[in-house]
């Protein structure tokens, strides 16, 4: 592990920006670590200032409260009660492994839920509540109030936007991009807003 | 077979007990057999809401365990004789719950009751999930202030995941219940209103209970509000959201303030002086 530390220090070293507020979701798969190379690795990275959202390829046991432990391949889409989400939850995971781009969930989100869709775009029909967070690899759409957190173009990608009907928002995301909620610009909260990244900048814009 | 239903909250303090004994004797007074089940182990209040406490042989724990048989723990309310009181254990923690024993004894409450009502503990752990499980109905009780709003969010996304109803992707009937809603501060902004709550909740209203003094004699008085002083505003409220339970339709009325029933002729001179 110490050798793969160090690589991981010298492409830090070249781009150091690369990880900087990008959530990172470890796939440790092909590792087979025990709990405590676990704990060492997340040490590690948290030292780095690499910020891990959640861990893949691992049995859901041995994830640290705090963490969303995902079982199902890059392709599924989960929501997650709190962490260390237990048994019942895998077979839901299985079942939407199959290549979606789109998640279309028709009722709100709850406060505590996270929903995680790494592949494309998510749309909420309802409100996302304060203290519940939806995270995707392309943009979110909120039919509703955003009270909690957005985070769009999680997977990498600059052109995701985040659009909702009334903008309460905890924290907003475009690409590891952040602005919290004291950030907003007062004449815009409560309203319907466009969310998007301009040269690296996230911006707020009325919707009509 | 009769109807399961839970009283929940996230937060602690809202009105959960007050309402399990307030709902279970409105129904009760229609004529329907009722079991209320305390699930606060450790903290047990219902019983003494109720005026039992000193009637409590036999509880919750002691009938898993197979020490006492259901009919042993029930104590049945000296006032209405359809309603009956499971109480919990004082002396345990809520490990001695055992998903199992909860799953046989509300199966068996069902079989003779119309109604059996689960008062939950607050919180999201172990004894409020249990207390939801086999749920048909949740009642989420709410005070129309911000923390107990968000902790209502809470429990909702839980009973959305956590009832035996819900892993069988069946709907578990959900309503809010606003309790100490007090008109005056929410006509001054001071408290949330009745739209806020129900706005960010996204559920139905089944009941809106003011703020009332009657609550705490009541409680005092070990009878439930609707026993004690069935009168009193809040009293009423209760009986009203018993009715909808049972499919009524009821017009929902907002509580408000004494003065503005007034305000025609006192409120001229308030505004004068």
């Amino acid at each position: 592990m110490a050798a793969w530390i160090a690589d991981l220090d010298a492409i830090t070293r070249q781009s150091s920006g690369f990880f900087a507020n990008r959530p990172v979701i470890l796939d440790l798969k092909s590792l087979s670590p025990s709990r405590d190379e676990v704990t060492e690795l997340l040490a590690a990275l948290s030292a780095r200032a690499i910020r891990v959202i959640a861990l893949e390829g691992i049995d859901p046991s041995l994830a640290p409260p705090g963490l969303a432990p995902l079982t199902g391949g890059v392709g599924s889409a989960k929501i997650i009660d709190f962490p260390g989400s237990d048994a019942r939850r895998r077979p839901e995971g299985a079942e939407s492994r199959r290549a979606a781009t789109s998640l279309l969930l028709d009722k709100p989100v709850r406060s505590g839920q996270s929903v995680f869709f790494p592949n494309g775009d998510v749309t909420v029909v309802g409100a996302v509540a304060s203290g519940a967070e939806v995270i995707a690899g392309g943009s979110i759409h909120i039919e509703g109030a955003l009270r909690g957190r957005a985070l769009a173009g999680a997977s990498g990608s600059t052109e995701a936007r985040i659009f909702c009907r009334k903008l309460e928002a905890e924290l907003v995301a475009i690409d590891g991009n952040y602005l919290t909620a004291e950030q907003c610009e007062p004449g815009l909260i409560g309203k319907p807003v466009q969310i998007q990244l301009n040269d690296g900048v996230v911006t707020m814009g009325l919707l009509d | 077979m009769g109807t399961v239903l839970v009283v929940t909250s996230g937060k602690g303090g809202v009105g959960k007990t007050t309402s399990t004994a307030a709902l279970g004797a409105a129904l009760a007074m229609t004529g329907d057999s009722v079991a209320v089940v305390d699930f606060d182990v450790g903290l047990r209040n219902l019983d003494l809401v109720l005026g039992a406490e000193r009637r409590v042989v036999f509880d919750f724990i002691n009938v898993i365990q197979g020490h006492a048989k259901l009919s042993q723990a029930l104590i049945r309310d000296k006032r209405l004789d359809k309603l009956h009181l499971l109480a919990a254990s004082q002396t345990r923690d809520k490990d001695a719950l055992t998903e199992e024993g909860v799953e046989d004894v509300i199966g068996a409450l069902r079989s003779s009751f119309d109604w059996v009502i689960c008062d939950s503990p607050a919180g999201i752990e172990r004894g409020a999930q249990l207390a939801m499980r086999h749920a048909e109905i949740a009642i989420v009780v709410t005070n129309p202030e911000v923390s107990s709003v968000r902790d209502s969010d809470r429990i909702i996304g839980l009973l959305d995941a956590r009832t035996v109803k819900a892993e069988r992707g069946e709907n578990i009937q959900k309503h809010i219940l606003i309790t100490r809603y007090d008109p005056t501060r929410a006509m001054r902004g001071e408290m949330m209103s009745v739209d806020d709550v129900t706005e960010i909740l996204s559920l139905p209203l089944i009941g809106i209970v003011p703020e009332s003094q009657s609550v705490l004699l009541a409680s005092n008085l070990g009878s439930p509000v609707t026993l004690a002083d069935p009168k009193s505003v809040a009293a009423l409220a209760y009986v009203d959201a018993a009715r909808r339970l049972k499919g009524e339709t009821v017009k929902m009325s907002i509580p408000t303030t004494k003065k503005s029933m007034f305000a025609g002729f006192g409120g001229f001179f308030r505004r004068a002086a």
